[in-house]
């Protein structure tokens, strides 16, 4: 009968193994490499972990294997504490079919030996891997991911239609830090839609009644209320304290506004709007495609915009609507899939009809082609606009 | 005839449709047409130049005629033509 080292010395003489200097330039330093995989057990993961490795214990490898690379030709490196259990791990997934595998020799331990970077994993607690165990399940999301909404700071401007679905997913999802702007109070003409509010809560300012709704879906989240309206004053302050807001304005001033602060600051934009029937959404980066005001340059004057007397949205627009800004906003935080930044997506409830438009960023555009120091905010005049 | 689709807040000049089908080799002899037969709508996209206003886009296919040929881009049977107005609508 073989013993643990006579099976161990079979093992390697089959395997590749690669050294931590090999690893680190194939992985690190040029993108689209091998798959890293840390097969270590939990309590080892959270002392630290290669960056970029996506983390399978050794007893859900062959389970969870073919989710996370599910190409049998695409290389993957395989990485333990020290090197036998990813030899281990690297001849069951031979097996599996996986033709190009490697077991790091020395593991973690080498790696952190030479010097190398490492992070550390946010430790999620019992209670917040159960909330989440259903994130926390997809490859895309991971606890890495989770940890990464935890810590995303989220600007919804309107606690009204858009707001309504939007935040209350981002909530759900376990987005840690939550600002809320508006500076208006609960009607009963807003139950229709507004699903943030409820009958009990009529009169209340909304970023209250908000608050009060978030707080009790997930009390992982903290909910900042500003009771206010956008202004070129408080603008750069508020949208300071955040990574990321969700457009849900009910006015062209403050859209344009918050575009131009939004593009001082280097904030994404989560946009929507809505009227009647229809729904607009699209995402703003800072850094690559178009603005609002290369979709439209200037707001209309008064006369063009659509009048009040005109107004009117389906109920279940604006949580159409909004649940799809929710979805741009939770890939932006995690880097993962792909928005909406260039296109503009038309959604028509009463046809279920979605088109999708191409945006260009506008080379000419006299807010996002300047410098952002160079953007001057504007305080466009309000006007009855919906 | 190419389709122009009409956006839910100018749907009042086309008697609430939101399709119809409109002569014209290009954006600027289809939008002329489309005054013709829906009178009225044309102000509401183009300005007193004769220019789609600032906060109006149109669409042939899914491409902004901005940056195509803009009014004179060219437009053929079948291709459907998008106007797309700014709307500001959040609550």
């Amino acid at each position: 009968m073989p013993s643990f080292q006579d099976l161990l010395a079979t093992v390697k003489s089959r395997i590749r193994e690669i050294s931590v200097e090999e690893t680190k330039a194939r992985v690190l330093d040029a993108p689209g490499g091998p798959v890293l995989v840390d097969v270590r057990e939990r309590d080892e993961y959270e002392q630290g972990y290669i960056p970029r490795a996506q983390w399978i214990p050794r007893g859900f490898l062959e389970l969870k294997i073919e989710e996370a690379v599910p190409e049998r030709e695409r290389e993957v490196i395989l990485y333990c504490a020290g090197g036998t259990r990813s030899a281990l791990a690297a001849a069951a997934l031979h097996e599996l079919g996986y033709q190009r595998v490697s077991s790091m020799a020395g593991g973690f331990r080498a790696w952190k030996n030479a010097g190398y970077a490492f992070d550390r994993p946010r430790a999620l607690s019992p209670e917040q891997v159960k909330r989440y165990s259903r994130h926390i399940m997809l490859p895309e999301v991971g606890e890495a991911g989770q940890a990464k909404l935890l810590d995303a700071k989220v600007l919804f401007l309107g606690a009204g239609g858009l707001g309504s679905p939007s935040s209350l997913y981002l909530a759900a999802a376990g987005v840690g830090t939550i600002g809320i702007v508006d500076d208006d109070v609960v009607d009963e003409s807003n139950l229709q839609r507004q699903v943030l509010h409820n009958i009990e809560r009529l009169g209340m300012p909304k970023v209250e009644s908000a608050r009060k709704t978030l707080q009790l879906l997930n009390p992982d989240v903290q909910v900042h209320a500003h009771r206010t309206r956008l202004s070129s004053e408080n603008v750069m302050e508020i949208l300071a304290g955040y990574d990321l807001v969700i457009d849900g304005a009910d006015n062209f001033p403050t859209r344009y506004l918050l575009n131009d602060a939004a593009l001082k600051l280097r904030k994404p934009v989560i946009h929507a709007s809505i009227f009647r029937f229809e729904g607009q959404i699209t995402t703003f980066l800072p850094d690559s495609g178009p603005c609002y005001r290369c979709l439209y340059p200037d707001p209309p004057p008064p006369g063009m915009a659509p009048s009040c007397q005109e107004a009117g949205v389906l109920g279940v627009l604006p949580g159409l609507v909004g649940t799809m800004q929710a979805n741009e906003a939770v890939k932006v935080i995690l880097g993962v899939g792909e928005t909406l930044s260039g296109r503009l997506l038309v959604f028509d409830a009463l046809g279920t009809k979605f088109r999708t438009l191409k945006l260009r960023k506008d080379p000419g555009c006299r807010v996002c082609s300047k410098h952002p120091s160079e953007i001057e905010l504007i305080d466009y005049e309000a006007f009855c606009s919906i | 005839m190419p389709t122009v689709r009409i956006p839910t807040p100018l749907r009042k000049f086309t008697q609430g449709k939101e399709e119809v089908s409109i002569a014209g080799a290009n954006v600027r002899e289809l939008l002329a047409n489309l005054e013709v037969a829906y009178p009225g709508i044309k102000e509401r996209i183009c300005d007193d130049a004769g220019a789609v206003r600032r906060f109006v886009n149109v669409f042939v296919a899914d491409e902004d005629i901005r940056f195509l040929e803009n009014l004179d881009t060219a437009v053929r049977d079948g291709d459907e033509v998008s106007i797309v107005p700014a709307i500001a609508g959040g609550r």
